[in-house]
């Protein structure tokens, strides 16, 4: 014991975690999982829908937007509304008949949608650039960010990260979301939804059209993770079938379960603390291939999910009394 | 009153009629309408590549139908729906690729060894999570989200170890079979063949045996099983072992005509649970007849349409099934 201690066989350097650019890139990431990861707590936590196919509506909205502005030249903040209204179309079409179904048949029919869709954007060449994906959409943000990072130099902080513009506007849509969401849940309208997640039949029999609203609360899921898929998009430069995986609504779900259900502050904390990880993982200079790394950050979100779901299924931040996972 | 039901005086119309039969008998409707789009396919593309292709569909099939058998009683019985079940595949895969590539020995003793090893994961894992998670009565949604835990520990578990290198067993890839102007390949017959096998002999086990009768009446109602008398924690703990061990095989065989990799079961896991939806969950019979029709619809699809669409069919197909007759196709029609 002593010996290893005294001559450890490599050494763990921690110097990234000083580093601003670090920093800058993890907050983006986990300002993107906190708009995604609000979509599922409106109706995992709070509509109580088992929506397993957030990844899909990032794809969509991500992908809408690169092919309307580098394919049919449409001016990039038009194109953002449109590519809303696509994924919210989407939205509807996989609700419609699914949302009638039991939870755990929903479950399988989202992420069944969500490959479906993310197959398609692999096989459909002409449209989608396949697994190249496609790029050339960023011009407009770019000057943008440009704009912004004058601003703060003007302030007089000089040396501003290059992607430090991004990170500012995430997390301002994201806190701005978080805002109105935990407004809209103490409307009247906020309150029918949490009386379906409690008792759907009841919510009913006092003549409310619970179909209704579970697929208004997918539709605005939609529009959450579209808005998620510009960010990702303008985080990355492209769009490739790959980012959209089944594995990032599972992170989602991580992201979800830490912060804890019912409780939109608690998505940001949980995005925070994972993405921190995550990426801390990356940078840590471990005495491992770049494969073994890869694998080991994707053991730990899985056993975040295990050991929570064990042993505080409400969440690190979550009620209790609104735990919507045990019945 | 069902559906479609007669009121008097008035001659139910033809339309009708057919509704009410097919509701009434769903598995012979299916069968019906499986065999009008097969003579419609020999109609228009001929036998001998309809015949061809069903051959490739029938190796794909019984893998599909190996896993599902496993995943519907687990599923069943349990109320679990086991995202980790694909990573079993897996898993089996890895232990055949182990003990037949790395250590030498034969692929037979690697078969049986990657089943026991998978069956012995599924019971450590009964007796560790989902039994104590049982008894705390814990939800769908959180055991949902376990398995989908447990499924990336698995996985990732697996690329630590190995690495993403696709790897292959050591089986015959160039022998072909000939017969009736049909050819095949000699490691793909040998699946088709294994498959049908254990395939027929879990539906006798089902049909006859005493355990395969306890299954069936857990996955039907579990209190009312235990209340007849049924040890219940003991067929529990067999279901594991039929689950997870045919999961194995499953895996091998589907590495013995693909590769080995990390995302193999994954990969096969939508399908599968397509095969189980449209079996009607929980009904094992039902989920092995559906992994052998999905492989059939898979590879006759590419018929019709070009062949990197293949995968894409599976979900669509599970989309489908899951719109129109969301009990399955041999289900009852509970709440779903």
């Amino acid at each position: 014991m002593l010996e290893l201690l005294a001559s450890p066989p490599v050494a763990i350097t921690l110097d990234a975690f000083t580093d601003i650019d670090f920093w800058t890139s993890v907050g983006i990431l986990a300002g993107i999982y906190t708009i995604f990861a609000l979509g599922l707590q409106l109706n995992v936590g709070f509509t109580g829908i088992q929506n397993f196919g957030q990844a899909a509506f990032m794809a969509i909205g991500a992908y809408a937007m690169a092919i309307l502005v580098v394919d049919h030249g449409v001016n990039f903040w038009l194109s953002l509304p449109i590519a809303i209204l696509i994924t919210i179309a989407f939205g509807l079409l996989v609700g419609l008949p699914s949302l009638r179904l039991r939870a755990d048949y929903f479950a399988i029919a989202t992420i069944a949608a969500a490959e479906a869709i993310r197959l398609f954007a692999l096989n459909a060449r002409e449209l989608t650039g396949g697994a190249q994906g496609t790029f050339g959409f960023g011009d407009e943000w770019d000057s943008v960010s440009e704009t912004i990072e004058g601003w703060i130099q003007d302030i007089g902080w000089t040396e501003v990260p290059r992607l430090f513009p991004l990170l500012l506007v995430v997390w301002v849509v994201a806190v701005v979301l978080m805002f109105a969401l935990s407004r809209m849940q103490g409307t009247p309208w906020g309150r029918v939804l949490r009386a379906i997640r409690e008792d759907e039949d009841a919510a009913r029999a006092l003549g409310k059209n619970a179909f209704s609203y579970k697929l208004q609360s997918l539709a605005i899921a939609a529009t959450l993770g579209a808005l998620s898929g510009f960010f990702l998009a303008l985080n990355l430069k492209f769009v490739v079938p790959d980012e959209f995986l089944p594995i990032v609504t599972f992170i989602g779900y991580a992201v979800l379960v830490m912060g804890g259900l019912a409780n939109y502050w608690g998505v940001a904390i949980g995005a925070i603390i994972l993405w921190t990880v995550l990426e801390g993982m990356r940078l840590v200079d471990l005495p491992l291939a770049g494969e073994k790394i890869a694998a080991l950050r994707f053991i730990v979100v899985g056993m975040v999910l295990i050991l929570l779901m064990a042993f505080r299924p409400q969440g690190i931040f979550g009620k209790r009394e609104e735990m919507v996972l045990g019945d | 009153m069902e559906a479609g039901a007669v009121t008097v005086g008035q001659e139910p119309s033809l339309v009708e009629r057919i509704r009410e039969e097919a509701g009434r008998h769903p598995a012979r409707t299916a069968l019906v309408i499986l065999g009008l789009i097969v003579l419609v396919m020999i109609a228009s593309k001929g036998l001998h590549d309809v015949a061809q292709r069903g051959l490739n569909g029938l190796s794909t099939g019984s893998i599909y139908a190996l896993g599902a058998v496993g995943l519907t009683l687990v599923y069943g019985i349990l109320k679990l729906v086991n995202f980790a079940h694909g990573d079993f595949l897996t898993f089996g895969a890895y232990m055949a690729y182990l003990v037949s590539v790395t250590w030498g020995l034969p692929l037979i003793v690697a078969i049986f060894w990657a089943m026991a090893m998978t069956a012995a994961l599924g019971i450590f894992l009964e007796k560790v999570m989902w039994g104590p998670m049982r008894a705390k009565g814990a939800g769908m949604l959180q055991l949902l989200l376990m398995s989908i835990g447990l499924a990336l520990v698995i996985r990732y578990g697996i690329q630590y170890v190995w690495g993403t290198e696709l790897r292959q067993l050591d089986v015959n890839r160039t022998t072909t079979v000939e017969f009736l102007g049909l050819s095949i390949g000699r490691t793909q017959l040998i699946v088709i063949i294994v498959g049908f096998a254990v395939l027929i002999a879990t539906g006798l086990m089902l049909r006859y045996t005493l355990l395969g009768k306890r299954m069936r009446a857990l996955s039907d109602n579990l209190e009312l099983a235990e209340t007849a008398g049924i040890d219940t924690s003991r067929v529990i703990l067999w279901t594991w072992v039929f689950a997870a061990g045919f999961a194995g095989l499953a895996g091998v065989l589907a590495a013995a005509i693909t590769q080995v990799q990390p995302e193999l079961g994954f990969e096969l896991l939508l399908p599968i649970f397509a095969a189980v939806v449209m079996g009607g969950i929980g009904n094992a019979y039902g989920a092995l007849a559906g992994g052998i029709v999905l492989g059939l619809v898979i590879e006759w699809s590419t018929l019709f349409i070009d062949s990197r669409w293949k995968t894409t069919i599976g979900f669509v197909v599970l989309i489908l099934v899951l719109i129109i007759r969301p009990q399955g196709i041999f289900g009852r029609a509970k709440t779903v």
